[in-house]
């Protein structure tokens, strides 16, 4: 099974006169995470409060497990998992008592109830807190709670929306160990995140949401490629060779200190290839040669600042 | 069915969190009885109601009782609201009858035994009625259907509220209503337009037919507005919160 699990085109949302969703198309390939990145108010929970039935958009069609998310709504409902972005856990039940509350919810015979809520409870390291109420968990144990929820209905595609935000990063780093192993046995995940850090880390592909567009989508690497900034570093063994490289390659930055040359490029193999011929035609030695890639931070500012300066421009 | 089953457990739930937070019926008991106190010992003797006080003014004091024990379901709704737990279960498709009508199930319990509570605390006090078996089923039965309907308001209240907060505040209103009512005094002795708000807002019907039940000498006519403003309210709460159930993500 390889096909979408989440397909979405041309998809709007407004309230009342503000558009927070102008026009969006998602694919999310089964057993694969996908990130939705973006600021604070970018649209992130509007597009999944959308793609989880939760709201109806205005335009556009969405497609979630193969059924329609407005005409088929109970279909994708019992596929689908949603952890919002707020622990949604009843804070006076205990761990053990959520866990079964949700079975319960969800028709299962009181003793596979038992059996879902027990290995839940021993995976997420939650057994020894079981039988305390949830209002007493920290905030890490909090969100492991709130993903126990959802995981007892054993959805095929899970909806996380902001899974990380405000864990200290220990228990950002377990919470994304347990979304790493959910895709490890097929399923697939939806995640938004402000961290790029975090989609780097987890997503297959990453789309980037800023004022209701999406601004750019594909891996972390051609992300970080999109963006101009990226350079070559050459390191040369001596002067000489540093002043000849500096002739034959116009536009490029030299650092007589450190011997070093930066040769902007978006560091492809392509161009990476006419840079090494050119520098052999010309008998140049090279000693180092490293390629810098800006980081997502460097992605994402580049994108939404834009998208923010067309704003202001019109 | 499962709207059936589905409310059997959210009632289990919210049964679970009156049992863990005995302080949402200690409130909705505490001011009742203080207010009986400060109206029957303090007050009392200056109002001449024609009866003794304390028969005149505990069925008002049954309703105070209701608006008392409401801030908590309330509060109870919109965090439920607001902390995404109704999200929650939108998206596994339980009934929004089986979330909401367990709230109001156990906001009715709370306020019965809260209310047999502090009718307990009236007889210390002195409160001799005179209804037959027949009279007092009718009075269990105004008050139910009084709980009903407040309780449908307060749920509706909640779900429409922006904050915890201001779902809290959202009882005040209620609160204040029995003493513009004929609760304490009665209407005829008000001053121009606080009777005629007295003699026209739901309360003082209701509290005119509980009075009448409880001396034995009901009155069909303000039972019937009574029956009618309940339906009413009931009829507005339970749409309104529909509305505001299906309208927030």
């Amino acid at each position: 099974m390889n096909g979408s699990a989440i397909a979405a085109s041309g998809l709007r949302k407004a309230y009342k006169d503000k558009i927070v969703l102008d026009g969006i198309d998602l694919d999310v390939r089964t057993g694969t995470i996908f990130a939705l990145l973006g600021p604070n108010g970018a649209g992130k929970t509007t597009t999944v409060n959308v793609l989880t039935t939760l709201l109806t958009p205005d335009a556009g069609q969405v497609v979630v497990a193969g059924h329609d998310v407005v005409t088929q709504t109970r279909a994708v409902r019992a596929a689908i998992g949603v952890t919002g972005q707020f622990a949604a856990v009843d804070a006076l039940l205990t761990g053990e008592e959520n866990l079964l509350m949700m079975a319960d919810l969800l028709h299962l015979p009181k003793a596979q109830g038992r059996r879902i809520a027990g290995r839940l409870l021993d995976r997420f390291e939650l057994a020894e807190a079981a039988g305390k109420p949830a209002a007493s968990y920290s905030g890490g144990m909090r969100r492991k709670l709130d993903l126990a929820m959802t995981l007892v209905g054993e959805p095929r595609i899970i909806f996380l929306d902001e899974p990380t935000t405000g864990l200290d990063p220990r228990s950002r780093r377990t919470m994304w160990e347990i979304i790493r192993e959910l895709v490890a046995g097929g399923t697939t995940v939806f995640l938004t995140t402000q961290y790029l850090e975090e989609a780097d880390e987890l997503a297959d592909r990453i789309a980037v949401l800023d004022q209701g567009r999406l601004v750019a989508e594909g891996t972390a690497d051609e992300l970080k490629r999109r963006v101009p900034g990226s350079h070559v570093r050459l390191r040369f063994t001596g002067r000489h060779e540093l002043d000849a490289a500096a002739r034959i390659l116009p536009g490029s930055a030299r650092d007589d200190e450190e011997l070093t040359l930066r040769v902007p490029g978006d560091g492809g193999v392509r161009s990476l290839r006419a840079l090494l011929d050119r520098l052999d035609r010309h008998s140049i030695d090279v000693e180092e040669l490293s390629v810098h890639t800006p980081d997502l931070d460097d992605v994402f500012l580049a994108l939404t600042g834009n998208a923010n300066k067309e704003v202001n421009a019109r | 069915m499962n709207v059936i089953a589905d409310s059997g457990t959210m009632l289990r739930r919210n049964f679970r969190h009156t049992m863990r937070n005995p302080m949402a019926l200690f409130n909705g008991v505490v001011m009742p009885v203080f207010l009986m106190f400060l109206m029957v010992y303090v007050f009392g003797d200056a109002f001449s109601v024609g009866v003794d006080y304390a028969d005149y003014a505990t069925p008002g004091l049954m309703l105070t009782t209701i608006c008392y024990g409401i801030g908590a379901t309330a509060i109870a709704v919109n965090s439920d609201m607001t902390t995404g737990f109704i999200n929650r279960l939108r998206v596994m498709d339980v009934s929004r009858a089986a979330v909401l009508n367990a709230h109001v199930i156990v906001t009715m319990l709370r306020s019965l035994v809260a209310i047999a509570f502090v009718t307990g605390v009236a007889f210390l006090m002195g409160f001799r009625p005179s209804a037959s078996f027949a009279e007092w089923l009718g009075v269990i039965g105004i008050v139910v259907l009084t709980v009903f309907a407040i309780g449908w308001l307060t749920v509706a209240f909640g779900l429409a509220a922006k904050t915890p907060e201001s779902a809290g505040l959202a009882a005040v209103p209620l609160m204040l209503l029995p003493f513009l009512s004929s609760a304490f005094v009665p209407a005829g002795k008000m001053g121009p337009g606080a009777r005629q708000f007295a003699e026209y807002q739901p309360f003082t019907p209701i509290i005119e037919t509980l009075r009448g039940l409880l001396t034995g000498a009901p009155s069909a006519g303000s039972a019937i507005t009574a029956i009618a403003w309940c339906a009413g309210l009931a009829l507005v709460g339970y749409l309104w919160a529909r509305a505001s159930f299906e309208k927030r993500a």
